[in-house]
């Protein structure tokens, strides 16, 4: 295969801030009615004046520190103008020269071994609005806007050309999810929370830029389509154009877009209605809070608990997950959770479509504990972890309620069953006689002594052999005399 | 070197008609503008550049999130609405 050169420029929102980038409306609509979480600001009313909420340039320095960036002294905002329905004031505030952060990289593990992707810059800007096309985006009449999103502090992350692959994309989109929400700025189960442009091209091809995916696996379907398009163009014999083009995610294709402005056609300029943001003093500070990122957890997890590095691997892979793990870990054997944790629940609730909070680490800690004192099986601990999921419940009850406590070693049964019979010497003299009634009693009581752990066919044997055992003594008994 | 075509797309990237006339009349003027900027050639170039007139920095807000108008009130300017919605046309 031709070698193909990709490029992503990812927007992400700083959804876990309170309030918009530049006004104080919520940034909680996701279960509200269109526009009623808007303002004079935001809906780029003559007259309204932004101004910058601060915690969302820590959190964009957070990002930034844990992207490996060189920050940069000093940042500023800019207006980048062009038209169009989502964008309120016929700008959007942005970020051009002096952008917060340049530079940095992040390590992805892929098939080829580790690969360090280089991260040209990240920047902040104002999210538009959300334009609900009626039908799809070629055919639609007419757009609705919802103006909610209009100025959610969005940060986009720009890499350098440095991923071959679609698969290689994922994995990219993936590793950057995962350390935004272990900085605790990013809640990528939010609808819109990401949105991804890729640049593609094929061998000294021109490129075309997909705008617009809205899903880590869009990412992933938008390129393997434009690797199958532009490689069918060349066969051809047909030039790949640049080009800007949509991806349609219910049909899995990209189509052409026209549009006619470049980037100088965007006519950058200073945004006079905010003042320069000095960073170099907020740096060190905010460097103190960051928290442990997956890199870093995933060594410790093998250093520290003893586990293997994939197990690590999957636990790391989401700041619950990795939680949960640990505070299972500390109650029973670390190596057992790993792999209860990593290799089942987690299949499990993947499955389900379900994410860790569907699961209590005290439930784990308890099934753990059963398996090991031999109180239930592996095949047991599987289908409570199952039952849990689907029913709810807690394993004890569980455990109980669909019998899963393993069967009775033949030794323990045995005794059990010998019991029986010296506690209840008329029942077995019945059976010994051949009453089937007498027979049904002492199962009875067999299986309420074990609380029905021991299998019939085991009981049976065991009470015809001492049958055997009784008549024997009897008759040399009666030859003695 | 502003040309008539220059302003013809300027025009359209700010969705203005702009009669012949209006070419002519901008495209000068933009150019006197252009070349008023030729006396920043004079000054001694060593100072640093200027990115706010105001001399401010770091005007922040706290992370508080406030009150928003309604929706009636949002879209009070609308030309359009549907269903609580701003309606435009078909965008491309």
């Amino acid at each position: 295969m031709k070698d193909v050169i990709i490029g992503l420029e990812v927007h992400v929102q700083l959804n876990k801030l309170r309030s918009k980038l530049f006004c104080s409306c919520s940034t909680q609509y996701h279960d509200s009615e269109p526009d009623t979480h808007t303002c004079p600001v935001c809906l780029g009313l003559p007259g309204a004046l932004p101004v910058t909420n601060g915690k969302a340039v820590d959190n964009a320095i957070k990002v930034a520190l844990a992207l490996n960036c060189n920050i940069e002294e000093w940042t500023m905002f800019y207006r980048k103008n062009y038209y169009y329905p989502d964008l309120v004031k016929g700008f959007q505030i942005s970020q051009y020269d002096y952008p917060i952060a340049t530079n940095g990289s992040i390590s992805l593990e892929t098939e080829g071994g580790e690969r360090t992707i280089r991260i040209k810059r990240v920047h902040m800007e104002e999210d538009p609005g959300r334009l609900v096309h009626v039908g799809t985006i070629d055919k639609s009449k007419y757009s609705l806007i919802d103006y909610n999103r209009s100025g959610v502090a969005l940060l986009e992350v720009v890499t350098e050309p440095d991923l071959r692959t679609p698969k290689e994309a994922r994995l990219f989109l993936n590793k950057l999810k995962n350390i935004l929400e272990y900085l605790d700025v990013f809640d990528s189960s939010l609808e819109g929370s990401l949105r991804v442009d890729a640049n593609i091209s094929i061998a000294g091809g021109k490129r075309a830029e997909i705008k617009n995916i809205s899903s880590y696996k869009g990412v992933e379907k938008a390129l393997l389509f434009e690797i199958v398009r532009q490689n069918n163009l060349v066969r051809r014999g047909v030039k790949v154009v640049q080009e800007t083009r949509h991806f349609d995610e219910v049909r899995g294709i990209t189509i052409s877009l026209r549009t006619k402005e470049g980037e100088e056609d965007y006519r950058y300029f200073p945004e006079p209605d905010l003042v320069p943001i000095t960073i170099v003093d907020r740096v060190d500070d905010i460097k103190k809070t960051l928290p442990e990122l997956p890199d870093a957890k995933r060594q410790r997890f093998v250093l520290q608990y003893g586990i293997s590095d994939n197990h690590a691997k999957v636990l790391i892979s989401e700041l619950g997950l990795a939680n949960f793990f640990e505070t299972v870990a500390t109650e029973v054997d670390a190596n057992l959770s790993a792999t209860w944790i990593a290799d089942v629940l987690k299949g499990e609730l993947n499955y389900r479509d379900l994410d860790i909070s569907a699961f209590s680490p005290g439930h784990m800690v308890q099934i753990l504990q059963m398996l090991k004192k031999d109180t239930i099986t592996e095949n047991g601990a599987v289908q409570v972890i199952r039952t849990i999921l689907d029913e709810g419940g807690t394993p004890l009850d569980i455990v109980e309620r669909k019998g899963l406590q393993p069967k009775m070693g033949a030794e323990a049964s045995g005794n059990i069953t010998l019991r029986v019979i010296e506690e209840n010497p008329d029942a077995f003299q019945d059976f010994c006689k051949g009453k089937n009634e007498a027979m049904h009693f002492l199962m009875g009581q067999v299986m309420k002594e074990t609380h029905g752990t021991v299998d019939r066919s085991t009981v049976i044997e065991l009470l015809n052999k001492s049958k055997k055992e009784k008549l024997q003594n009897a008759s040399d008994n009666h030859r003695e005399a | 070197m502003i040309t008539k075509k220059t302003v013809d797309h300027l025009g359209w990237l700010a969705r203005i008609k702009l009669t012949e006339e209006d070419k002519e009349k901008f495209t000068d003027q933009l150019n006197s503008i252009l070349d008023y900027f030729e006396k920043l050639d004079e000054v001694d170039a060593d100072v640093p550049p200027t990115h706010h007139v105001l001399g401010l920095t770091n005007v922040f807000r706290d992370d508080v999130a406030g009150q928003s108008i309604s929706q009636e009130d949002a879209l009070g300017n609308a030309p359009k609405k549907e269903r609580g919605y701003f309606k435009g046309p078909r965008i491309v």
